[in-house]
């Protein structure tokens, strides 16, 4: 009785003020769709940290005829300058950290060069010669590469010791900006809504006062007189999350899925499917949350006895 | 049942306070009328009665709670022991009789079952009992405040409020709300009525309580709208320094009026 009561004064107050109705889900729905994609991006910059820190190497190019930075000066790296960088990896002081290294020849710097550039014309030019020889070294924590770089770059025949984290760290840092972004529009958003739920409940509240009056008249409880008005925002803001919730699944499936896998062709992983499922209750909880909160504050002046 | 202990009620607004230390009493079952004129403090002393303000200082005590320290809380399951009419009924346009008098019960979470029975009762009491159907709009004015009272009264309030139920209504209509008031009177509830209507109130010679500036002038037994007494000392001042004006109180109801007025509204002046 109560409850078909309460839904009814529900589905009154919101036929009332449709148009506000409406405006509060679109709202909701573009501000949760701009937190599920700062929480989205977060995802990919930890997933792909995950993936690259393991491959991520740090490379000791030694020095090539052409050379003159470094240690080098336009002579090659004689094999006695190779294998002293080779004991010192080998040596106690350093061993503990390396998990592994390679050392690549000029052929295999070349055949990878000419791999990775085939489509340039920059692949002409180069010779194997000119291309450094250089150890390939796995750490076993890769946010050690200083220790490794320290030791290694002040000997003879080494030209650089270059950690690869450092390109990386400048992708996730432009992610990172992205993603700041995306929550700062968010937050902005989640205030316009808040407060349109807030002026929703309190027009709802205006053409309803005369009930209002009369309940609290004849000893109507608190909880009673508020409910309609919150659950009418929870409603509204519930819309708008659950749309938020397809439209970020949505992004998922068709735009990272369906295009940007193909357009990268799996060079990195990205976020999947089973990542933005995660996300949609988080959104429809956050909605749901402050649509009460924000309608509850604005009912309140009305229950004051 | 009621009862105020030296109650002031000052808004913050004004200067003067809207009651100004009234104490008072009113009993279980009794029908009192509350006079004065525009702002002499009636409407104050019901919203009070109501908790719907809270006193300056001085205690109310209604059916056993201390108002002052009455939580907000507490105070909608208070009011479901008090019923209230208005000059303008306050019913709900778009609702029609029976769910206007229902409103009030299904909001304090009546069953259905107990709605179904309750409802019709009353409307029959009111005399309202074949136009349950009907709108507010097609109603006319003493049906329509007669639906307020049915409202009112459909919970079985120990205490009703009436804040000038006549005044919308002409006189033969009026007669009809009185006679039902006193009919409700005699079931046991304690009506409390603000009035402006001097024949209805010289005609049931009922306790009359009369406030003037916020205090209380006059609370008589079987009184009138005017007093039939005259208890202000400054008229006898008056007649002892002008024989002349002991002309007027023989006369005793419509020439007194202004005479026994004046006095109360300025008692510092009176003593000279």
């Amino acid at each position: 009785m109560r409850l078909g009561l309460i839904m009814g004064e529900v589905g009154s107050g919101l036929r009332r003020n449709v148009s506000m109705v409406i405006s509060v889900i679109l709202v909701t729905f573009i501000s949760l769709t701009f937190v599920g994609v700062a929480i989205l991006m977060q995802m990919q910059i930890g997933q792909m940290k995950g993936y690259w820190y393991d491959r991520a190497q740090v490379a000791i190019y030694l020095c090539t005829s052409v050379d003159t930075t470094g240690n080098c000066s336009q002579a090659e790296a004689t094999k006695g300058q190779i294998a002293a960088v080779k004991t010192q990896l080998d040596s106690p002081a350093l061993k503990p950290f390396v998990q592994k290294y390679e050392f690549e020849t000029h052929a295999q710097a070349y055949k990878n060069f000419q791999d990775q550039f085939s489509n340039s014309p920059i692949a002409g030019f180069v010779t194997p010669e000119t291309l450094n020889e250089s150890f390939r070294v796995n750490l076993k924590d890769p946010t050690q590469a200083d220790i490794l770089i320290e030791s290694i770059s002040g000997l003879a025949g080494v030209q650089n010791v270059e950690d690869q984290r450092g390109y990386l760290d400048q992708i996730f840092s432009v992610l990172n900006a992205a993603s700041y972004t995306a929550i700062g529009v968010a937050v902005l958003m989640l205030v316009a809504a808040v407060l349109l739920i807030a002026t929703t409940i309190r027009l709802s509240a205006f053409s309803r006062r005369r009930e209002l009056g009369i309940m609290r008249l004849v000893g109507a409880s608190n909880r009673f007189i508020q409910t309609p008005f919150i659950l009418e925002g929870v409603f509204a803001a519930l819309i708008g999350s659950v749309l938020a919730g397809l439209a970020i699944v949505g992004i998922v499936q068709f735009f990272v899925q369906g295009y940007l896998t193909k357009a990268l062709q799996s060079t990195t992983t990205l976020v999947g499917v089973s990542d933005a499922l995660i996300v949609v209750p988080i959104l429809i909880v956050l909605g749901i949350a402050l649509a009460a909160a924000s309608a509850g504050v604005a009912i309140s002046r009305y229950l004051k006895v | 049942m009621i009862r105020f202990d030296g109650v002031s009620k000052s808004y913050s607004r004004t200067m003067r306070p809207a009651l100004n230390s009234v104490s008072i009493e009113i009993l279980k079952g009794e029908f009192v009328f509350l006079v004065g004129a525009s702002g002499s403090g009636k409407s104050s002393f019901l919203r009070l009665v109501l908790r719907e303000e809270t006193p300056s200082t001085g205690t109310i005590h209604v059916l056993g709670e201390r108002l002052n320290t009455l939580s907000s809380r507490k105070v909608p399951y208070f009011r479901r022991n008090l019923g209230v009419v208005f000059q303008d009924f306050r019913l709900l346009p778009n609702k029609n009789v029976f769910d206007n008098v229902a409103f009030t019960l299904q909001v304090i979470g009546k069953s259905k079952g107990f709605i179904q029975e309750a409802v019709p009762d009353v409307l029959k009491m009111v005399g309202l009992a074949g136009k349950s159907n009907r709108f507010p709009h097609e109603l006319s004015g003493g049906e329509q405040q007669r639906v307020a009272i049915a409202r009112a009264i459909v919970n079985k309030p120990a205490i009703l409020l009436a804040d000038e139920p006549t005044g919308n209504l002409d006189p033969a209509t009026s007669a009809g709300i009185m006679t039902l008031l006193e009919r409700i009177n005699l079931g046991g509830t304690t009506v409390l009525m603000a009035t402006h209507d001097a024949g209805i109130v010289d005609q049931m010679k009922r306790r009359v309580i009369e406030l003037i500036s916020g205090q209380i002038v006059r609370d008589e037994r079987k009184g009138g709208y005017q007093t039939q007494a005259i208890p202000i000392q400054r008229l006898e001042e008056e007649e002892q320094s002008a024989a002349l004006s002991s002309v007027t109180t023989e006369l005793p109801d419509d020439a007194s009026t202004v005479m026994w007025r004046r006095p109360a509204v300025e008692p510092e002046e009176a003593p000279q």
